[in-house]
């Protein structure tokens, strides 16, 4: 008999725990979703302890994108009109969590103001008992002025903000501060940045079991591979004990598979492309579960399809842990 | 496992002739530890010595040729854990298993070999057929793989078959000039099979039961000790848990624990009842240390997607890949043809000059040397600013080439626009779109000369 002595990695460190979802002070949640835990690489369950799955969010827009794949128009149909009945059928797909983005705020799409922010989440959180991640429309002045307002209304409901950046962090980590909501840091596809804007977050106290961070997702085909390493390389360095390094990843996956043109065009591409139903949710499976294996924590997805295969291959690589 | 300095010294005649070049044996022995020198460039060497270096100077992980021909492909060889340590060298093989029953079985081969899809100017295809011996004796499995050859020339195969007899009928039937990968030495019907491979020189693949490695190591040893060389790895599958664990135990136990039975590329049994759940398990093989990933499904869009996938994993992290900074010209662009400038970042001028071609409006595309970065990221890092912009368009000579003076910088970098004009005395800068996707629409409803 060849002797054959598994090899087992022994790490110092481990990822922090993240809660969403609002269980004191006035939350409304009927679930909460805790990531992070991780005391070893990605599914390794044979080495160490991996407390919580990952967690499956579906994006929901406030407006009708009217520039989304006509395959997600296909498959969302009038639900992409409510963003309270969209979140609802999300939930029924097997969203667990819900990444509402307050597009209608933008200058350039409404410019919409924090009253109508504020009624939207109110809708969203009155149609879902899961977790709400918002993220605002993505305009710098807009971001600040109506995420404010949404963390002040809903004290207690242990929202994620996002994006809190280098430019934003102080206005959007001081409103998650007051209110007891978590923020989602996000910089360009660095590790040394990363580090950096956690370190920013925690100089202000918010403790840090209320920061995720986004490496900036890059699809598939699309820089996929930088964002995969540099994922590999936080969370090797959060195992390794850096305490910067520690937080619990979020990817949005789905936005960034169903930007590129294999999310988007449904006709005039070779055959092996493949048909645009499949092939979008080929793109968005794909990225997701290399952000998953790379260590994501969280993955934002727009297709009710990919949540399922995503679920199962989830339920498969969880197993026994 | 490599040697120390110290080790291989301790092996060299220890004379200080400099015949090598090197002033002392130790610093001899310290530049080959470094791979910074040969072996034979020390006369005295014995052959004893030369024996241990060989041994140790042996890659962790075999490299293993499939098939013969324009086609082979190599797997295995592979010297790091995550890429970003180095690089992952050699891509897994994807192959498309078949039925040797199935009546479909010639078609699917043709498709097989005939795929093909262009992604950054490279041309991805699938690697091999795997024929699964279904029904029917030796001689009709013979047939089969006789059929499919016929179909596909020159694609390399897998001979899936528990059955000795039927891979040998195979082979001697003028598969074995092809080189397939003979798939699988297991149980109690190992050395039959370990004879075959041996007998006709093909790579073998040894299986053991799910989980089971030290029972894969020794199967292993057994079919070296047979006379097959170049050997593959199937730890059988339990699905995706057991896999990652799997696989992630034996490119460590081969890379730092320097088994030598387990130095070799993985066989990743990806198959599932659809090509989504086949799609999850092949994408967790690819990027997780699989040399041979096989499927059912020919599903094109999770091809393409897989393929994909391998190109990105497989890049090496410290070489982007780039395109030559200079003026391109796509279709036959004329003196009123608009001209539009980029970065060499080679993903980025694809999507770009794919796009603009696709609109079918001949023009000028300027790619900037921007070191290889994408143009939010070269802006980001100062490579691709206002004054490398106005330097580019001069050097690039289109001045006497056309007719107006307009130049269309990717909407990413609007905010430049001014700085650029201010550069560029006397031309008029447009602010195209941000993505690619929108070129076509740009050229054909915005654009004007």
């Amino acid at each position: 008999m060849t002797a054959v002595e598994i090899p087992v990695e022994k790490w110092p460190g481990a990822v922090r725990e993240v809660t969403l979802g609002g269980s004191y002070g006035g939350g409304t949640r009927t679930s909460t979703v805790t990531v992070g835990g991780e005391k070893t690489l990605p599914f390794l369950g044979f080495e160490g302890a991996l407390p919580h799955r990952p967690a499956l969010a579906v994006e929901v827009v406030d407006m009708e994108p009217a520039d989304w794949s006509p395959e997600l128009v296909a498959v969302w149909g009038a639900d992409l009109r409510d963003p309270a009945r969209w979140a609802a059928r999300a939930v029924a797909e097997g969203a667990e969590l819900i990444a509402l983005k307050l597009r209608s705020c933008h200058p350039d799409f409404g410019d919409r103001g924090a009253t109508d922010a504020r009624a939207t989440v109110d809708r969203v959180l009155a149609a879902v008992g899961v977790p709400l991640i918002v993220y605002g429309p993505g305009a710098a002045d807009k971001d600040n002025e109506v995420l404010v307002a949404v963390a002040e209304a809903t004290k207690g409901e242990q929202l994620a903000l996002g994006l809190c950046e280098e430019k934003n962090y102080r206005t959007i980590v001081a409103a998650a501060l007051g209110n007891g909501h978590v923020v989602i840091a996000q910089t360009p596809i660095d590790v040394n940045l990363a580090k950096q804007l956690n370190i920013l977050i925690s100089d202000m106290r918010l403790p840090l079991e209320r920061v995720l961070m986004d490496p900036n997702t890059g699809a598939l085909g699309y820089g996929l591979e930088y964002t995969y390493s540099v994922m590999e390389r936080l969370r090797l360095a959060a195992l390794m004990g850096d305490a910067m390094t520690q937080q619990p990843m979020i990817c949005t996956a789905g936005e960034e598979a169903w930007r590129q043109k294999e999310g988007r065009a449904a006709a005039d591409v070779p055959a092996a492309w493949g048909a645009l139903a499949e092939r979008g949710v080929a793109w968005e499976v794909t990225t997701a579960l290399t952000m998953l294996e790379g260590g994501a924590d969280i993955v934002v997805l727009r297709h009710p399809g990919s949540v399922g295969v995503l679920r199962e291959a989830l339920d498969d690589l969880t197993k026994g842990a | 496992m490599a040697l120390t300095g110290l080790a291989i010294y301790k092996l060299l005649p220890k004379t200080n002739c400099k015949e090598c070049g090197f002033p002392t044996c130790l610093a001899f022995a310290m530049k080959l530890a470094q791979k910074g020198a040969e072996l034979d460039k020390c006369p005295y060497v014995s052959d004893e010595a030369r024996t241990a270096l060989d041994a140790a100077s042996a890659p962790p992980i075999k490299l293993v040729a499939i098939g013969a021909g324009e086609r082979a492909f190599e797997i295995g060889n592979e010297v790091v854990l995550f890429r970003h340590e180095k690089t992952f060298y050699h891509q897994p093989g994807l192959v498309v298993r078949v039925k040797s029953d199935d009546p479909q079985l010639a078609e699917t081969a043709a498709r097989v070999a005939g795929y093909e899809v262009e992604r950054v100017g490279m041309k991805l295809r699938l690697d091999g057929l795997a024929v699964e011996h279904a029904g029917g004796d030796a001689a009709a499995y013979a047939a089969a793989v006789a059929a499919a050859r016929a179909a596909a020339p020159g694609l390399p195969l897998v001979l899936m078959s528990g059955d000795a007899a039927a891979i040998a009928a195979a082979l001697s039937g003028g598969a074995a000039a092809e080189k397939p990968l003979v798939h699988a030495a297991a149980g109690s019907a190992w050395q039959a099979m370990a004879e075959v491979a041996a007998k006709y020189g093909c790579p073998l693949a040894v299986r053991a039961e799910a989980g089971d490695l030290a029972g894969l190591a020794e199967l292993s040893a057994k079919v070296r000790g047979a006379g097959v060389e170049d050997i593959v790895l199937d730890p059988g599958t339990t699905g995706l848990a057991g896999d990652l664990a799997a696989f992630t135990q034996l490119r460590r136990l081969a890379l730092k624990k320097g088994a030598r039975a387990l130095g070799f590329p993985i066989f990743a049994l990806a198959t599932a009842p659809t090509w989504q759940a086949e799609l999850a398990r092949a994408t967790q093989a690819v990027v997780k240390y699989a040399g041979v990933v096989v499927v059912d499904h020919l599903e094109p869009a999770a091809v393409y997607a897989l393929l994909t996938l391998r190109q990105n994993i497989y890049t090496d992290p410290q070489k982007p890949i780039q395109m030559e900074p200079k003026l391109y010209e796509i279709g036959s662009a004329g003196p009123a043809s608009p001209l539009l400038i980029t970065t060499n970042f080679s993903l980025t001028y694809f999507s770009v000059a794919g796009e603009v071609e696709s609109a079918g409006v001949p023009a000028w595309l300027l790619v900037a040397d921007s070191d290889g970065q994408s143009v939010l990221t070269a802006w980001a890092a100062g490579k691709f600013d206002a004054e490398k912009i106005a330097r580019t368009v001069k050097d690039s000579g289109i001045e006497s080439r056309i007719s107006h003076k307009k130049l269309v910088i990717p909407g990413h970098v609007a905010g430049l626009s001014g700085e650029v004009e201010e550069e560029l005395p006397g031309w008029q800068i447009m602010v195209g779109p941000r993505d690619a996707v929108d070129i076509p629409n740009y050229l054909k409803n915005v654009w004007s000369a």
